[in-house]
């Protein structure tokens, strides 16, 4: 497929451990193509995280083969083509909500007038305009992991990689980043991968569902979605929601092993 | 300043303390001078009374207790007694234009703080390189970290005066180097430790952030390891700060010194004057207060700039 952003074929991925090997990834294949919103879900150790940091070259996989955008993930690394957003926000205590977002842009060697621009840019698109001036610990929760989306954002890469960002934030909140989520991946058309533990957050966000089990991980369903584009949170009453979620939860089940 | 209500309280229970110690510390001596005086002491002579408890002493001799708390040389001084010494060699002399006169405590003072601060420096500098050094390189952390843990279990007391002799033979005049490298052998460690442990504070996950945007080693350096181990520096600073200036006072007691503060101390031993000790240790035990205080506030002023204040 030349449309693929993200191409795995049979992937493997052991760790070598005290207690013998363990199989974080076994022939996982998968086509990514451009503007895909593609979420992995699955129970703990199933490889989902593991998977997304294959793709931004943070993991080294032990077989098999992955690209991104054609080349190798450390080449896209190194051309800065993705943003990842971890589980934890993550900002740093001693920069401002403002130079965290520039962060990147420092580093990668923006001038400062572009820095302000693109910094201005990115805090309106996650609502935290006039928070700049402030430290993360006088933001909550969801704003400081607004503000990591915003740094992830920052340096306009194409593809963005998100590990359960919203995992440690309530309901009410998640819904509301979920539909902002949407909106944004709407508006610039990236692709984004997204790892998730929560089923109907999986179904709402995404185009393909990843259903992935443990020991070894591997992917067990691979549901492409039917709902439209546009997405009011309300469509998560609607039977064909409740479908797709039925048979993610189908596919997680029988891919659980109760040992 | 919401602890200075315990530190008060904490101060005050030791005054006491010193103060009631002050009988039995100095009954004999009290009772021997009132003795050469003509009183009537019980037992008569010094001898006897040796092997008799303090406490006896005192229950049969309750009259010159209270001479033991006006001796001039006695055992242990009251507290006003080393205050009001203290106040003549430091306050008393810059009264009368005299601060830097070889009988003051701020002339010994100033001599022992500049080694202190040259030890410091040095021993800072030292512990950071030596803290980079151990966490960029696997060599330098086998290598390194058993002897810098090795060289504090040697006596610093036993090492000070070789390292006097050593540079007097490299030709090295007086005193001050020899004490700054004593002072800064005691303060590298706490910041050598403090530093490779405040290095490697960032999380795999800030790491992992980096290294999404492709940073360099520098770049990793300069905005994640160095800022997030500013908090764990203040800490071994201010340990190091008080390594420095024991440093030095153990630099100054080795025979032959006649200036700073441990000389002082050492003067103070040899010519039989208690109170010239420990007004001694009381200055440098306020200088080492000064100088802790003075980090403290540092790392106040530095940790709000950064946004990190506790």
């Amino acid at each position: 497929m030349a449309s693929s952003v993200i191409a795995a074929k049979v992937l493997d991925l052991t760790f070598q451990t005290n207690d013998g090997p363990v199989h974080a990834l076994k022939g996982v294949s998968l086509d990514i193509a451009q503007g895909d919103f593609v979420s992995f879900i699955g129970p703990s150790g199933c490889g989902k995280t593991t998977f997304l940091r294959c793709m931004a070259d943070l993991e080294q996989p032990t077989g098999g083969t992955i690209t991104v955008n054609g080349g190798t993930p450390e080449a896209a690394r190194k051309a800065r083509a993705y943003g990842y957003v971890f589980q934890a926000a993550g900002l740093y205590p001693w920069r401002t909500i403002g130079r965290n977002v520039s962060l990147p842009l420092e580093i990668m060697g923006y001038s400062k007038a572009e820095q302000a621009e693109r910094v201005a840019r990115v805090l309106e698109l996650v609502e935290l305009s006039g928070f700049e001036k402030k430290f993360p610990w006088q933001l909550s929760g969801g704003m400081q992991q607004r503000a990591s989306i915003a740094r992830a954002l920052a340096f306009d890469a194409d593809i963005l990689l998100m590990d359960e960002p919203f995992g440690a934030l309530d309901e009410i909140v998640r819904d509301h980043l979920n539909e902002q989520l949407l909106s944004l991946w709407d508006r610039t058309g990236k692709t984004i991968a997204f790892v998730t533990h929560s089923i109907p957050e999986a179904v709402y966000l995404s185009t393909k569902i990843v259903v992935m089990s443990p020991r070894p991980g591997r992917i067990t369903d691979v549901i492409e979605s039917t709902l439209p584009r546009e997405r009011p949170l309300d469509i998560r009453e609607s039977p064909e929601f409740l479908e797709i979620a039925h048979r993610v939860r189908d596919g997680l089940r029988a891919g659980h092993a109760y040992d | 300043m919401r602890n200075i209500l315990p530190v008060l309280t904490v101060l005050a229970v030791i005054v006491v303390i010193w103060q009631l110690a002050v009988a039995p510390m100095n009954i004999r001596v009290a009772l021997d001078q009132a003795e050469r005086g003509g009183a009537e002491i019980v037992p008569e002579g010094s001898v006897p009374r040796r092997d008799m408890s303090v406490w006896r002493l005192m229950l049969d001799n309750s009259e010159n207790v209270a001479a033991g708390y006006a001796l001039e040389r006695p055992r242990l001084p009251t507290p006003a007694q080393v205050g009001a010494e203290l106040w003549k060699t430091t306050g008393a002399m810059i009264e009368r234009g005299r601060a830097w006169s070889k009988r003051s405590l701020i002339y010994h003072g100033w001599i022992t703080l500049q080694s202190t601060l040259w030890g410091f420096f040095l021993g800072t500098a030292i512990g950071i390189i030596g803290a980079v050094a151990i966490v960029y390189s696997r060599t330098a952390e086998l290598s390194l970290m058993p002897w810098a843990i090795i060289s504090q279990t040697v006596p610093i007391v036993a090492l000070a005066p070789m390292i006097i002799v050593l540079s007097g033979q490299l030709g090295v005049d007086g005193r001050g180097v020899p004490k700054a490298i004593i002072s800064a052998y005691l303060c590298f460690f706490p910041v050598l430790v403090g530093m490779v442990k405040g290095l490697r504070a960032p999380l795999p996950a800030q790491l992992d952030l980096l290294r999404t945007y492709s940073a360099d080693g520098l770049q990793t350096f300069l905005r994640l390891r160095l800022p997030a181990s500013v908090p764990y520096l203040f800490t071994s600073l201010k340990i190091g700060i008080a390594a420095a200036l024991v440093g030095t006072i153990v630099g100054e007691l080795p025979t032959g010194a006649v200036e700073g503060l441990g000389a002082r101390i050492l003067i103070g031993d040899q010519f039989g004057t208690p109170l010239a000790i420990w007004s001694a240790l009381f200055a440098a035990a306020i200088l080492a207060g000064v100088l802790v205080t003075l980090l403290d506030l540092a790392q106040r002023v530095t940790l709000r700039r950064m946004g990190m204040a506790a």
